[in-house]
């Protein structure tokens, strides 16, 4: 029997997962999945700091906390790259495993500090859905239907960036600020998925509903309804079953849901899929060694 | 009258490497203008740099007149192949409508109209009946062709196209070539990025020779000299032999 908590759970879940497929398609698109992930990490210690402060958990301020550090973050990234000759991997690796460090290090401090807040404090590592409240649920839900309204309004805009960049600028489209209001909603998305998923795992929520997605479509349009509808079912049977189970950490299972989806849609998926692949390749060697195909044939199929 | 293009002075540099070295180049007359150097000349930062894709260390750029940034809507570009990822989820019409985009302006899609034009571009460079194909799909040189049907739906005054005919077949080059030539026909200025000294003449009536600085530039027929050649491409040998070829070959052609 599911109680309200229940729906107020699952609802704030699913649409973290939707939002997360939706923006995480412009971020796998961009190459900026990473960056995604260095930003939750970067928030670690922006939510610890925020608990100090507050000494209490009240959503609305710890994800103020998360976003300014996430930003710093990204922006020390982008400085690094800017500034010396370190590239981009190394880079996001530094500033990821550094705020992460200093975000534990904090945490320990909260630990000491603020009486009984710690439990609330985990759930941003490893995620939690339990312990949402309705105030969450429309918190979440406005940041989902404000990057829906971005992405409706600028989907002409963001597809040409994200495909081809020079092109935009040359083109005379402002770059520059796209990128910006791209990554505003990416560091949305990654902070109010935050303490359900955990910072270790909110990478794997943006990048999997894509990747997944881009199995079975070849159209930009299909790919991000695809990859709403993928994060928003791993992340409700992930939350389902974290429930059922009091010892599961949310955002592992979470994951591992979406694994799973990600790893059939790698083997049965029509064409891009393995088994299609592999038959297809082994039908045309079968032809080929049959002697039933004439080069000429080939090419009218190649261009058909 | 306004120049068709003024680019004034221009450095650019990586890192204080100079790329680009006070570069002046002024097109007064409508021209298919080849861009001819070694590797690593800056052929196709020259381009970059007139349209603001990289910053300009010094120097000024007008088209038509007034700075790039107002003239947006009568350039045309053909960004290199390598630039993008050609396994992006979109079909080869959408990126031909891209085009359309900076006329269409913010919000508003690509509309009937709009299609109808991006198929009569794809005829034109002999893409029709491939337009729903997903880009990735196609061959290098398909390809190469998709982007050029993208810059003429951009309806430009003035094309700026990088190296084109690196790595495409036959019949892509034999397109563009006839494209380059209806384009110069109706009066278009054409930019074009271009490594193979064996068809410069064949291929433009302008000629820019660089090598970070601007050796030369003017007529395919006064400016496509052995000496102009040895100061564009120093020492190297095989390269001259190949360019006197070239120079008898224009030669012999009326």
């Amino acid at each position: 029997m599911m109680t309200y908590n229940d729906w107020i759970v699952l609802g704030g879940t699913s649409l973290i997962g939707a939002n997360a497929g939706l923006i995480g398609t412009f971020a796998v698109l961009r190459r900026r999945a990473l960056t995604g992930d260095a930003l939750a990490h970067a928030a670690l210690p922006g939510v610890c700091l925020a608990f100090l402060l507050v000494g209490a958990r009240s959503l609305p301020f710890l994800l103020l906390g998360a976003l300014a550090t996430g930003v710093l973050g990204i922006t020390i990234i982008a400085a690094v790259q800017h500034w010396t000759r370190i590239k981009a991997d190394a880079a996001i690796g530094i500033v990821l495993s550094v705020f992460f460090g200093a975000g534990m290090v904090l945490s320990r401090l909260v630990q000491d500090r603020v009486s009984g807040g710690t439990a609330g404090l985990d759930s941003y590592i490893l995620g939690k859905t339990a312990g949402m409240l309705r105030e969450d649920l429309y918190l979440i839900g406005s940041i989902f239907v404000l990057c829906l309204c971005a992405v409706g309004l600028l989907y002409k805009e963001f597809k040409l960036h994200t495909f081809d960049h020079g092109f935009a600028q040359a083109q005379g489209w402002p770059v520059f600020r796209l990128d910006l209001l791209l990554m505003t909603l990416l560091a949305l998305t990654v902070v109010v998925g935050l303490s359900t998923v955990g910072v270790v795992m909110i990478a794997a929520l943006l990048i999997i509903p894509a990747a997944t997605a881009r199995f079975w479509t070849e159209r930009l349009g299909v790919m991000l309804l695809l990859a709403i509808a993928v994060g928003e079912i791993m992340a409700v049977v992930g939350a389902l079953i974290s429930t059922r189970y009091a010892y599961m950490p949310a955002g592992p299972v979470i994951v591992l849901v979406g694994t799973f989806l990600f790893g059939l849609s790698s083997l049965f998926a029509p064409r891009r899929g393995l088994v299609a692949r592999t038959l297809s390749e082994r039908a045309f060697r079968q032809r080929l060694r049959l002697g039933t195909l004439t080069l000429e044939e080939l090419e009218a199929e190649n261009n058909r | 009258m306004a120049s068709i293009l003024d680019v004034h002075d221009v450095t650019v540099a990586y890192h204080h490497r100079p790329v680009l070295w006070d570069i002046d180049l002024t097109l007064t007359q409508p021209c298919v203008a080849g861009i001819v150097g070694p590797n690593g000349a800056g052929k196709s930062t020259l381009i970059k740099a007139i349209l603001g894709l990289v910053p300009l260390a010094s120097g000024q750029v007008q088209i038509l007149g007034e700075p790039v940034s107002r003239q947006r809507r009568r350039i045309g570009y053909v960004p290199q192949r390598e630039s993008v990822d050609w396994d992006f989820p979109v079909s080869v019409l959408d990126v031909v409508l891209m085009g359309t985009y900076g006329r269409l302006g913010w919000f508003r899609r690509p509309g009937s109209r709009e299609r109808d034009q991006a198929r009569r571009s794809l005829a034109r460079v002999g893409l029709e009946g491939l337009e729903d194909r997903q880009i990735g799909h196609l061959s290098g040189g398909q390809q190469q062709r998709t982007f050029l049907a993208r810059a003429l739906v951009q309806e430009a005054d003035i094309y700026f196209m990088d190296e084109p005919m690196a790595g495409v077949d036959a019949a892509t080059e034999a397109t563009i070539f006839s494209l380059l030539r209806e384009l110069g026909e109706q009066g278009k200025t054409v930019l074009v990025v271009h490594h193979d000294l064996r068809t410069v003449t064949q291929y433009f009536d302008y000629l820019i020779l660089l090598n970070t600085r601007l050796v030369a530039h003017g007529p395919t027929a006064t400016t496509f000299t052995p000496a102009h050649l040895r100061t564009t491409y120093g020492g190297r040998l095989a390269v001259l032999d190949e360019a006197a070829e070239a120079v008898s070959a224009g030669e012999r052609t009326p």
